[in-house]
């Protein structure tokens, strides 16, 4: 894998590439990551004003721990090379392709970007990838996509085109999404990589926003992307883990400890092992309380 | 010479208007006089009237000074209506006081200006038209601009001397009962116009509804008045304030709101029996949101809120979050309403509300208030008052008199567009650094170094990081640019009080 370090991906913000005030003031909500998007939201006639415009932003703008990512056109436009190009330039760290279907697009891609990289001397291997999965021979083509590339961080999916691709529309419930859901979520756990779920773009209706993220979150999703700020702090609360959760990863966390001093390699906790899998979740769980700042960095209590 | 705050003021029009440069936000113990009013007594019998014209001739002379409020805000249909008879009747050399000059009165004040009906003006402040027109040089003398606070001091020190007051009411009696509350251009406190009601030699009442006698509550008494003008209309409802309150959907302003409220709440201020000032715009009304739950959450109640106030302020006061709201201005028709209705919210004056010279106002007990910037520099000085193009646009307001508070909050974003807010130095200083105590910005706040206390109380908030103001000042100026230098003249438009009446700053001509 490209990205050793699990990082917290529980929210990627959406940011019209051709928007400079949204653009400039992106890094300000704690989004997990940002997601400049070079496609859909702009129109054709401002295609190199939106790269220009994002290109000046990364090489300006202070985003601070964000992870940054850029939408690009697909290449089947005309943008495409040279939005991997400026953005390979700028230092970008992961190109999101649209509607990905296969594990080819992905492979040309890798190509591509590994091109751009020896040409304006960037680190070869530095600029991750994602796919957006949007059609129903991407769902299915799920596995084979998320394993594609080394380079490879996560796949999302966008369920707008997927629903019209399979002849139906997003319902209140979610049940047209279940299979997709399901697929892109196992495709990106058998990889190793992260899974973001669709947007929810009704603003005004909180509770059904609050449904469908508890839901994801539930399925195992890393997080969701977004489509407004103000959602941020709603998935974040989602993500937060209960006092009951924290404690029990201090327990496993100590118990690694004490192991540790001890110099054993087995862990033990209230005279039960501690298997791996119990550890992987206690640390996720401890990252997830210092991001929703329910513990400071040596995972003490922050008093409210 | 030079004020304390470093400001270069024109030493000619110092000696000549007899100023002092500022020195302190300290007011200290002095002891004043005020002064009294000419009475032209009467049983009251003749003061209805139905025509301007009649009662201007009788009481408006050459070189006089008159007064207005700006209650009406612009809904305001008497100043246009006053001031066409005055010019039309030729009269020269006024000194126009109003609490403040809203966008309807432009036009016809710079058309007074250039026919020498208007030579100088006093006002909290002025915007578009007549502001560009004021700092390109359209006005002889210089305009000296007050707060609020500061105006009710000029008043009653007689720095102001108003010979005719024309006050528009929303209803009157015949002899001039009146209140803010009732008829159909309502705004509720009568509060900057009382000061004048009080204090003018001659009050003449504008107002569309005439009440039958006698007429409470009354907000202005018979007591004050020397006429009452029968008019057509007062001024446009819709127009005077806002309607429903909107509350704010721009995610900025949300996070800073959130941002200001967890600032107030780790203060060492957010106890029982605090008291709180917020204003109008979308922030200030956003942050009263957060406030009542933090609150209801805290189960914590305030004592009063104060100054402008808005719907979702007496909200809170429904909600019996707040014990009283001291209204010296209501800015939409909720608040104005709940003036009428609930007896736990009070109209004040403007001195009893910030008059500096005083045996205590409101804002002297007042612990936390939020307040906005155009500018805010390093050394925590705000700008309300000119653009970032050098123009007059903006008003003192209540700014200098509310930053007495023992926790004053200054809430505004980095950057405005491609202009910087967080400056090296202010364009014009109107309130002191001295009184300011935090930045709030969206990037995170900046505590004024005299304010060690709120340093530790704010040190390690999750999700609000704190910065240096310098800090803030250089990601502000990495994110926009550098500006190039405003130019101005070496002619003066413009001197701005402190409170006290001394001069914090001077305002000059641009150059194009």
């Amino acid at each position: 894998m490209a990205e050793t370090k699990e990082r917290l991906r529980r929210t990627m913000m959406f940011v019209p590439g051709n928007n400079p005030a949204m653009v400039k003031d992106a890094g300000i909500y704690g989004a997990d990551s940002i997601m400049f998007d070079l496609e859909d939201a702009v129109s054709m006639a401002e295609k190199d004003a939106a790269r220009d415009l994002v290109y000046e932003a990364l090489q300006t703008q202070d985003y601070g721990d964000a992870e940054l990512v850029v939408r690009i056109n697909g290449d089947d436009t005309p943008y495409y090379h040279n939005d991997i190009k400026a953005m390979v330039k700028a230092g970008i760290d992961v190109i999101r392709l649209p509607k990905t279907e296969t594990a080819d697009m992905i492979k040309t891609l890798e190509k591509d970007v590994l091109a751009a990289e020896k040409e304006f001397g960037r680190k070869e291997g530095a600029t991750h990838l994602m796919a957006a999965i949007e059609s129903a021979k991407g769902v299915l083509n799920a596995p084979a996509i998320a394993a594609a590339s080394d380079r490879m961080i996560g796949i999302a999916l966008s369920a707008e085109d997927y629903t019209t691709d399979m002849k139906t529309h997003r319902y209140p419930d979610g049940a047209e999404l279940q299979f997709a859901r399901n697929m892109v979520l196992h495709a990106a756990r058998a990889a190793g990589i992260a899974a973001f779920d669709t947007v929810f773009t009704n603003m005004d209706d909180t509770e059904g926003f609050y449904r469908e993220t508890n839901y994801i979150h539930q399925l195992g999703f890393d997080g969701k992307s977004l489509v407004n700020p103000r959602q941020i702090a709603m998935v974040n609360k989602v993500y937060e883990p209960t006092e009951k959760e924290v404690e029990n990863a201090k327990n496993v966390i100590n118990a690694i400890k004490e192991a540790r001093m001890k110099g054993s390699g087995v862990i033990s906790m209230n005279g039960q092992m501690v298997d791996r899998p119990v550890v992987l979740r206690a640390q996720r769980v401890m990252m997830l309380a210092k991001a929703s700042h329910l513990v400071d960095e040596e995972g003490n209590y922050i008093e409210k | 010479m030079k004020n304390s705050v470093g400001r270069k003021l024109p030493d000619d029009l110092m000696k000549q208007l007899n100023y002092e440069g500022f020195k302190s936000t300290e007011i200290g113990k002095p002891q004043v006089q005020r002064v009294a009013p000419k009475v032209h007594v009467s049983t009251g019998d003749d003061k209805l009237v139905d025509s301007i014209e009649d009662v201007v001739k009788k009481t408006v002379k050459d070189g006089m000074t008159i007064s207005f409020h700006h209650h009406f805000r612009n809904g305001d249909f008497v100043f246009n209506k006053v001031m066409r008879v005055i010019i039309d009747q030729g009269i020269k050399n006024l000194t126009l006081a109003p609490s403040s000059l809203t966008g309807v009165m432009n036009d016809i004040v710079i058309e007074a200006i250039k026919k020498g009906t208007i030579t100088n003006i006093t006002s909290s402040g002025m915007r578009g038209s007549l502001g560009d027109f004021v700092s390109h040089g359209g006005l002889k003398n210089p305009v000296i601009f007050r707060s609020h606070g500061n105006r009710a001091r000029a008043i009653e020190h007689g720095d102001i001397k108003i010979d005719v007051a024309f006050l528009g009411v929303p209803n009157a009696d015949k002899l001039g009962n009146a209140n803010g509350m009732q008829g159909d251009a309502v705004f509720g406190s009568l509060g900057y116009a009382l000061m004048d009601a009080q204090y003018a030699d001659n009050v003449v009442l504008l107002t569309d509804n005439i009440m039958p006698y006698p007429n409470t509550p009354a907000s202005i008494k018979q007591t004050q008045v020397d006429y009452v003008v029968k008019v057509d209309k007062v001024g446009d409802p819709d127009k005077i304030g806002s309607g429903a309150t909107r509350f704010t959907k721009d995610p900025k302003e949300l996070k800073i709101a959130a941002m200001v409220n967890d600032v107030i709440v780790h203060s060492p201020y957010f106890k029982d029996g605090f008291s709180f000032q917020t204003g109008s715009g979308g922030a200030a009304l956003a942050v009263t949101r957060y406030l009542r739950q933090a609150m209801i959450d805290n189960q914590i109640k305030a004592s009063f809120a104060l100054g402008g106030i808005t719907k979702p302020t007496t909200d809170l006061l429904e909600e019996g979050l707040v014990r009283r709201v001291m209204d010296v201005q209501d800015f939409d028709k909720g608040a104005a309403a709940s003036m009428h209705t609930n007896p736990n919210q009070q109209e004040i004056d403007a001195s009893w509300y910030a008059d500096p010279d005083n045996k205590g106002a409101m804002v002297d007990q007042l612990d936390i208030v939020i307040l906005s910037a155009l500018e805010i520099d390093t050394d925590f000085n705000v700008n309300v008052m000119t653009g970032s193009d050098g123009v007059i646009r903006g008003a003192v307001g209540g700014h200098q008199d509310a930053a007495t508070a023992k926790l004053t909050i200054i809430s505004a974003p980095l950057v405005r567009g491609r202009i910087a807010t967080v400056v090296p130095k202010v364009t014009t200083n109107v309130t002191p650094g001295d009184s300011v105590d935090v930045l709030v910005t969206e990037y995170g706040i900046a505590i004024n170094p005299k304010r060690k206390d709120l340093q530790k109380a704010f040190a390690n908030l999750p999700g609000v990081p704190v910065y240096t103001i310098e800090e803030l000042q250089q990601m502000a100026e990495k994110k926009v640019g550098k500006p190039k230098p405003l130019e101005f003249t070496d002619r003066t438009v413009a001197l701005v009080e402190y409170r006290d009446g001394s001069i914090i700053d001077a305002i000059n001509e641009v150059k194009d």
